[in-house]
């Protein structure tokens, strides 16, 4: 292809070239100017500047948001801490004053030396931390001896400070010091090494809220270190605070009357999911965390056999046990398998196959209808009922219940649980669905799984007549004057798949299981609330049908755990809880009680007036 | 194809040029990273640099070989190329510092958006070498060179990377003007231009948005961040005064006060070290390298070629001026580096191509039709 001569015109290029050279001649000289007045004229200040290094950035901390429970009390807040900070480029002679600080503050010599050494000469004049958090005593001492220590300064840092020691450790959280990958992340724009962000709890899933911005301060120090102009300064923003919807006289109650027990308490408010009580026990010192904790202390959470780390309420997974035979009553009314008259007969144990599945109650219930069933806890009925539906009709009512998915609590590490059906065990195991294993998950033993938060989600909807709250922990973000940034609403997850007539029905029978004469739970009864309820005891291990163990004997860790589900009270509920304790034996004589005192506690006594509660049913037992 | 005509024709006073500023640079780059590395990951840096230099003379050669009139045919598909490797780098490209502006490809880290200036230079001088007239292009002129700057831009800002996205402007803008546009067309354009910043800032920016440019235009708004760094720099280069304090004994770089000393801010090193001598003597390579440049456009009989040497030479002008005027606080703070000055791969990479392909012009300029 024949390349045309574009260019016939040299001249003009010339020209263009010559007004280019001109805008470099320009700008070299303006930089070349630049560079002059920078170097001569202003060089000797400049020099004397650099000598001192004395231009220095000092940073300001920012305070993180607080944390209070739903009756504004304050539930997290930041302490001073002091922290012994050296500037080696001031400490002269270094090791002269560095021993003497030891002596003065009865430290390790060695200690102190390590903190500097692991800095490296590359920050000769920034401040290096020497101790965190020192003693009142220590401070005065370093105070009382400043013009000896030259070069080493007291830094303020506000600190994490949990107020109430080991209460609701598990929601709220603790902090931990960042990590390279995380600052990496660009996440955490204004996090630094050294800095601590939420963990866990509430403080790490509320962690972009509650941070705050670090402030500064440009200034010129003299040879001494000592500031002498404050050059410029950009003040710091503090991190929003939280209105939790905990109610923190309920929380401690509830830990209060689990001492000694391993397990979990989760109480909501049925008309908007808020969530009143998050109780798990053995729990931790948050306190701990800060600063790092030891690995000593560390190694004791973790080795400790009740898993204090662990928040039970949302990250255990129990066999729901009795308290879903609610589920398999809705189920079945629903599904029209039974209705409000079907009675079974109950002589203590129900023959299927060739095998005998055992009622909890030897001597058997008799004839029993829903209602009674349902108070009495027997097992031959929902047995029954259980076989009639199969396994994947009790797993679609499960589900629509809230069981086996998340609840979507604004919480790390939520377990959803497992609600099996016919071919999760066929992917899971490789085995067909046997029929007899419908009857224990009919009462909820075998592979069911579900959380105490979920079961309390549950219960809640059942006490106020069908909707699923998603549990809510934060009510509202605040700024630093009180005024709201952020408020969450409470938000519907689903409806149960029930009727109200049929859930009626369901809600009669659990107002039995306190208020009837056999019910399981009516040693809880209280002068003046009605709750509606139910118990529920789970096998940690499956014991054969016909063999008796003399609980004395067994090994804990072998008894069974108890559950208790209630709302209260049962005709307008202001409370739904979920009980769970560890190896409890009966879930009417270990977690009912906690439900029962949980009650009084929130509802007060003489809170309901009981006149116009209808009568008890006069054909009860 | 590589007659000895080619080889008397080699400019080796252009080469020689390019060879003390590198030299320059390993110097400086020693000083900075001796201060401010411990012992090993200075010599690690160092070497690499070595290593890269070496390797961009290799490819400055290697970028002789093929005639540079080829490119005039294969604009469009080096064009796509890179704006396929900046759609990668979007896609799968590796977080540094905030932003997404570097591409893995084994042991290689590269970013695209630096071989972006190139080709986008290339195209534009070819798209220009077909449209000139004297009395200056049309808006219909104008229509595909805008396309084709604005489609890196957005994928360079979007990383975000301010910086590198302006100069791309800057170096179209310049190949622009230099080509000449009729009056309307440049009266009409800056007209548009100054209607919508006003738009665009009233409406079209968020508030940190609108923080992040006034502190790119006033450092003095961030006095904990680029205000300070500004400071420091200006500190280091001032106490340098006429001789400087001498090699490796510059205080402010070894007390490791400079915020990226071995890259952006290296001037400042060589200021301190080396005093209005070393700065002047700097000055004056990149002075001559320029207008070698310049003579290299003016002696090339092909208007192609020409243009392709003006727009690299307007390449390294603006990066010289943006990172010189910003470290002495004349400009904005953005991360511009200091051709073969500051330590980075990517940038001595396609500088180094830059100059091959000067070198190639220089060296066919008599071959022309």
């Amino acid at each position: 292809m024949g390349v045309v001569n574009k260019n016939p015109d040299r001249d003009w290029i010339k020209q263009r070239l010559i007004g280019a050279s001109l805008c470099i001649i320009f700008v070299f000289s303006l930089l070349f100017l630049r560079l002059m007045y920078l170097q001569l004229i202003k060089g000797e200040e400049y020099r004397r500047l650099s000598k001192t290094n004395c231009v220095r950035l000092k940073s300001i901390k920012s305070s993180r948001g607080l944390i209070y429970d739903r009756n504004d009390s304050l539930l997290v807040d930041n302490r001073p801490a002091f922290d012994l900070t050296i500037v080696l480029e001031d400490a002269n002679p270094l090791k002269e004053t560095v021993s003497r600080l030891a002596m003065l503050i009865d430290e390790p010599y060695a200690d102190l030396m390590e903190s500097i050494e692991k800095a490296g000469r590359s920050a000769f004049y920034k401040p290096l931390t020497l101790k965190k958090d020192i003693t009142r005593d220590q401070l005065a001492i370093v105070e009382a001896h400043q013009f000896d220590l030259p070069g080493i300064y007291i830094d303020i840092e506000p600190t994490r400070h949990y107020i109430h020691k080991k209460t609701a450790a598990h929601l709220l959280g603790y902090l931990g010091q960042i990590n390279k990958k995380e600052l990496e992340s660009g996440q955490y724009p204004n996090v630094r090494t050294g800095d601590s962000i939420g963990r866990y709890g509430v403080e790490k899933s509320f962690e972009p809220f509650l941070q705050g911005k670090r402030g500064g301060r440009q200034v010129e120090v003299d040879v001494n270190g000592r500031v002498i102009k404050v050059l410029k300064t950009v003040e710091p923003v503090s991190g929003k605070d939280l209105s939790l919807t905990l109610d923190l006289k309920l929380q401690q109650r509830a830990e209060e009357l689990l001492i000694g027990q391993d397990g979990a308490v989760v109480a909501i408010d049925p008309s908007n999911g808020d969530v009143l009580v998050m109780a798990s026990t053995p729990s931790f010192d948050q306190n701990d965390f800060i600063g790092g904790i030891s690995s000593k202390k560390w190694r004791a959470l973790m080795d400790d056999p009740g898993r204090p780390m662990n928040n039970k309420a949302i990250q255990a997974e129990y066999p729901p046990a009795s308290t879903y035979k609610i589920i398999t009553a809705l189920a079945g009314l629903e599904e029209k398998v039974i209705d409000r008259h079907s009675t079974f007969f109950c002589p203590g144990f129900y023959k299927f196959g060739n095998r005998r599945y055992q009622c909890w109650s030897r001597h058997g219930h008799g004839e029993v209808d829903v209602v009674d069933a349902m108070a009495q806890s027997c097992d031959v009925f929902f047995y029954q009922t259980g076989e009639k539906l199969g396994v994947d009709t009790l797993a679609q009512y499960a589900n629509g219940s809230g069981l086996g998915r998340l609840t979507g609590i604004r919480l790390a590490h939520e377990r959803d649980g497992l609600i099996p059906t016919a071919i999760w065990k066929k992917n899971r195991f490789k085995e067909a669905w046997q029929a007899g294993e419908t009857l224990s998950i009919s009462i909820g033993q075998g592979f069911n799984l579900v959380t105490p938060l979920q079961m309390a989600v549950f219960i809640g909807a059942v006490g106020n007549n069908g909707t699923l709250y998603k549990p809510r922990i934060v009510k509202s973000v605040r700024d630093d004057k009180g005024q709201v940034v952020k408020a969450v609403e409470p938000e519907i997850i689903g409806g149960l798949p029930a009727s109200e007539e049929n859930l009626s029905l369901v809600k009669k029978g659990l107002l039995k299981v306190v208020h009837g004469e056999r019910g399981t739970a009516r040693r809880i009864r209280l002068p003046k609330v009605e709750i509606a309820g139910k118990t529920g005891t789970a096998q940690v291990f499956s014991r054969k049908a016909g063999e008796k163990f003399d609980n004395e004997k067994l090994a804990r860790t072998l008894q069974d755990h108890a559950w208790f589900v209630c709302y209260a009270p049962a005709q307008n509920p202001k409370i739904a809880i979920s009980v769970i304790i560890e190896h409890g034996e009966h879930g009417s004589s270990a977690a009912a009680p906690v439900a029962s005192e949980l009650i009084k506690t929130y509802l007060g006594e003489p809170a309901v007036d009981v006149a116009v509660l209808p009568e008890p049913d006069p054909e009860q037992e | 194809m590589f007659d000895r005509r080619l080889i008397e024709n080699f400019d080796w006073g252009f080469m020689a040029v390019i060879f003390l500023i590198c030299a320059t640079g390993l110097t400086v780059l020693y000083s900075a990273v001796t201060a401010g590395f411990d012992g090993a990951g200075a010599h690690v840096l160092f070497k690499k640099q070595g290593i890269w230099m070496g390797a961009g003379f290799g490819i400055m050669i290697g970028c002789l070989v093929i005639d540079f009139r080829e490119l005039d045919k294969l604009h469009l598909f080096i064009y796509t190329l890179c704006v396929g490797l900046l759609v990668s780098t979007y896609l799968f490209g590796q977080m540094g510092g905030g932003s997404q502006r570097w591409l893995v490809l084994g042991p290689i880290r590269m970013q695209p958006s630096e071989l972006m200036k190139i080709s986008l230079i290339i195209s534009l001088a070819s798209v220009y070498s077909d449209n000139v007239t004297l009395e200056g292009l049309g808006f219909r002129n104008l229509i595909k060179p805008a396309i084709l700057c604005l489609i890196p831009f957005g994928l360079i800002v979007n990383q975000p990377d301010l910086g590198t996205g302006l100069l791309l402007l800057l170096i179209a803008a310049s190949i622009t003007l230099f080509v000449k546009v009729e009056k309307r067309v440049f009266f009409t354009l800056s007209g548009v231009a100054l209607s919508i910043v006003p738009l665009v800032w009233f409406f079209g920016l968020k508030e940190y948005q609108k923080g992040r440019i006034l502190t790119f235009l006033d450092p003095d708004r961030d006095p904990l961040g680029a205000g300070y760094h500004i400071i420091q720099s200006k500190i280091a280069i001032g106490s340098g005064m006429i001789t400087g304090k001498g090699f490796l004994e510059g205080t402010q770089n070894a007390l490791n006060f400079l915020p990226e000393q071995h890259t952006d801010f290296i001037l400042s090193v060589l200021a301190e070290e080396w005093g209005l001598v070393g700065c002047g003597v700097l000055l004056v390579l990149y002075f001559i390298l320029l207008f070698w440049g310049l003579n290299i456009a003016y002696n090339c009989r092909n208007m192609f070629g020409s243009l392709l040497a003006f727009g690299i030479t307007t390449m390294i002008f603006w990066q010289i001026f943006i990172n010189i005027g910003m470290v002495m606080g004349l400009m904005p703070v953005v991360g511009v580096p200091l051709p073969l000055i500051s330590y980075g791969g990517s940038s001595v990479v396609t500088n180094m191509v830059g100059f091959g392909i000067l070198l190639n012009i220089s060296m066919r300029k008599f071959t022309s039709s």
